[in-house]
């Protein structure tokens, strides 16, 4: 497998790992599908149409899992009237990997109203998956009302607070975040201080090489903060994982699959299996994107991340539904 | 000349009445319509239109989502003066503002939206 020379970054104004046009290539994945590779904070991605061509050991390490975004249940309107059927579609390709994901990442925003039915009809769908462990981190959709004790009744067993937690398979630290909680008005996520205390305990006795992968539902980066697609407070979250030699963070909310390298952090978001939503800016308002409907599931997806022990590798692998 | 000055008064007579009768329908429809508009705020485009809206003592405003995607109405203060359940298409959420003051709000689901209600 080789690098992508001409991928190399050549200007890098705001000294964040990405050049303008390699920003706007990333924006251009949208839909498409990537695949990419972390070795020691080095990003290397490929678009799905090759991987083919890549050599399969790199994606097929002693560790792999599925994430699962934005289903929406209960969502109706003209940009996807069958949000259960393209849930199945991704259930489907999650079940045609040629490795079998350990477990699945749902990234949060099940439903659309929180309503009970629409949890249920998720739940169900998901059985149908070959990986029967599913590890969540609620959406602002997954807790209207109630302030998301339905969200922790249902999926928050042994989590913290609004619902955090972490885990480690195989010598990789999992975190789930929840920062959909209390915001504020004209504000961005927030995860609190309650949550930051816990996970600057919860990192503090492992290793720096120990690989980290962080979830939650809104971006932990600033992806376009005019339309809320940041987290106000992710940067002291971040601070605690500076020791780190390989931190990949993984979220949902935009709908569509960014990725961004910062230092030793690989910035990843995934598609809705529900539906897109325009590029940041691209629209007066980040509301449903209504594509043709021989196109939509062309851009909705999933994505597939391989953990390769003792190399310190993550690999990023988004799958459209078409 | 009796007659002359009784056409005159007559006539003067149904010119008021006229103009009277002309500001009253118009004063009538003026006021009517402001009501309407005015205390009816819709949401639409993951934003709050108008942002901000002037009402009098006792006015009830309804919230009215015209977006395709739910938001909810929340008051900014601590007390949480006013707060709409979630707000799917069409629904409606009202509130009687019985207090002078500016009232902030914002949807708690999308927090970059957010509008006031100045009570005078």
């Amino acid at each position: 497998m080789s690098r992508k020379k001409k991928d190399e970054i050549i200007y890098d104004h705001n000294n964040d790992g990405i050049d303008r046009r390699g920003f706007l290539k990333c924006m251009a994945w949208a839909g498409t599908g990537a695949f990419c590779v972390i070795q020691g904070g080095v990003l290397n991605s490929y678009a799905l149409s090759r991987m083919p061509q890549t050599n399969e050991k790199d994606t097929m390490g002693e560790l792999s899992f599925v994430q699962i975004s934005d289903s929406h249940m209960g969502f109706n309107k003209a940009a996807n009237p069958d949000v259960a059927a393209t849930l199945k579609v991704a259930v489907d390709k999650i079940n045609a990997l040629p490795t079998p994901p350990e477990f699945m990442l749902h990234t949060g925003d099940i439903s659309h109203l929180s309503k009970p039915e629409e949890f249920d009809t998720v739940d169900q769908i998901l059985k149908g998956a070959k990986p029967t462990d599913v590890f969540y981190v609620p959406g602002e959709h997954d807790a209207l009302n109630d302030d998301g004790k339905q969200f922790l009744k249902r999926y928050g067993k042994g989590s913290k607070g609004a619902g955090w937690y972490s885990f480690d398979k195989k010598g990789v630290h999992f975190i789930g975040l929840v920062n959909v909680m209390n915001l504020k008005a004209g504000g961005l996520g927030t995860l609190g201080h309650d949550q930051l205390e816990w996970l600057e305990d919860d990192v503090k006795h492992l290793t720096s090489s120990t690989p980290i992968v962080v979830f939650a539902h809104i971006p932990l980066w600033s992806v376009y903060p005019e339309w809320g697609w940041g987290t106000d407070d992710s940067a002291q979250a971040l601070a605690y994982l500076k020791k780190f030699g390989s931190v990949t963070v993984l979220n949902g909310h935009i709908h569509q699959t960014l990725q961004k390298v910062e230092g030793k952090v690989t910035f990843h978001t995934a598609a809705s299996t529900a539906f897109p939503q325009p590029q940041p800016g691209k629209a007066d308002s980040p509301g449903p994107m209504k594509v043709p409907a021989d196109q939509l599931r062309s851009v909705l997806g999933i994505t597939d991340v391989g953990y390769v022990q003792g190399r310190h590798a993550l690999a990023v692998v988004d799958s459209t539904l078409a | 000349m009796k007659r002359s000055v009784f056409v005159l008064v007559a006539l003067t007579l149904l010119a008021i009445g006229l103009v009277a009768s002309v500001e009253g329908r118009g004063g009538f429809a003026l006021s009517s319509q402001d009501k309407a508009s005015m205390t009816e705020v819709k949401i639409d485009n993951f934003s709050f239109g108008p942002a901000a809206l002037t009402v009098g003592v006792g006015s009830s405003v309804t919230w009215i989502n015209r977006d395709d995607i739910p938001h909810t109405v929340v008051s900014t203060d601590d007390a949480k003066t006013f707060k709409s359940k979630v707000l799917d298409t069409d629904e409606k959420f009202s509130f009687t503002f019985t207090k002078a003051g500016t009232f902030p709000y914002f949807c708690s689901i999308h927090p970059k939206m957010t509008g006031k209600v100045i009570v005078q």
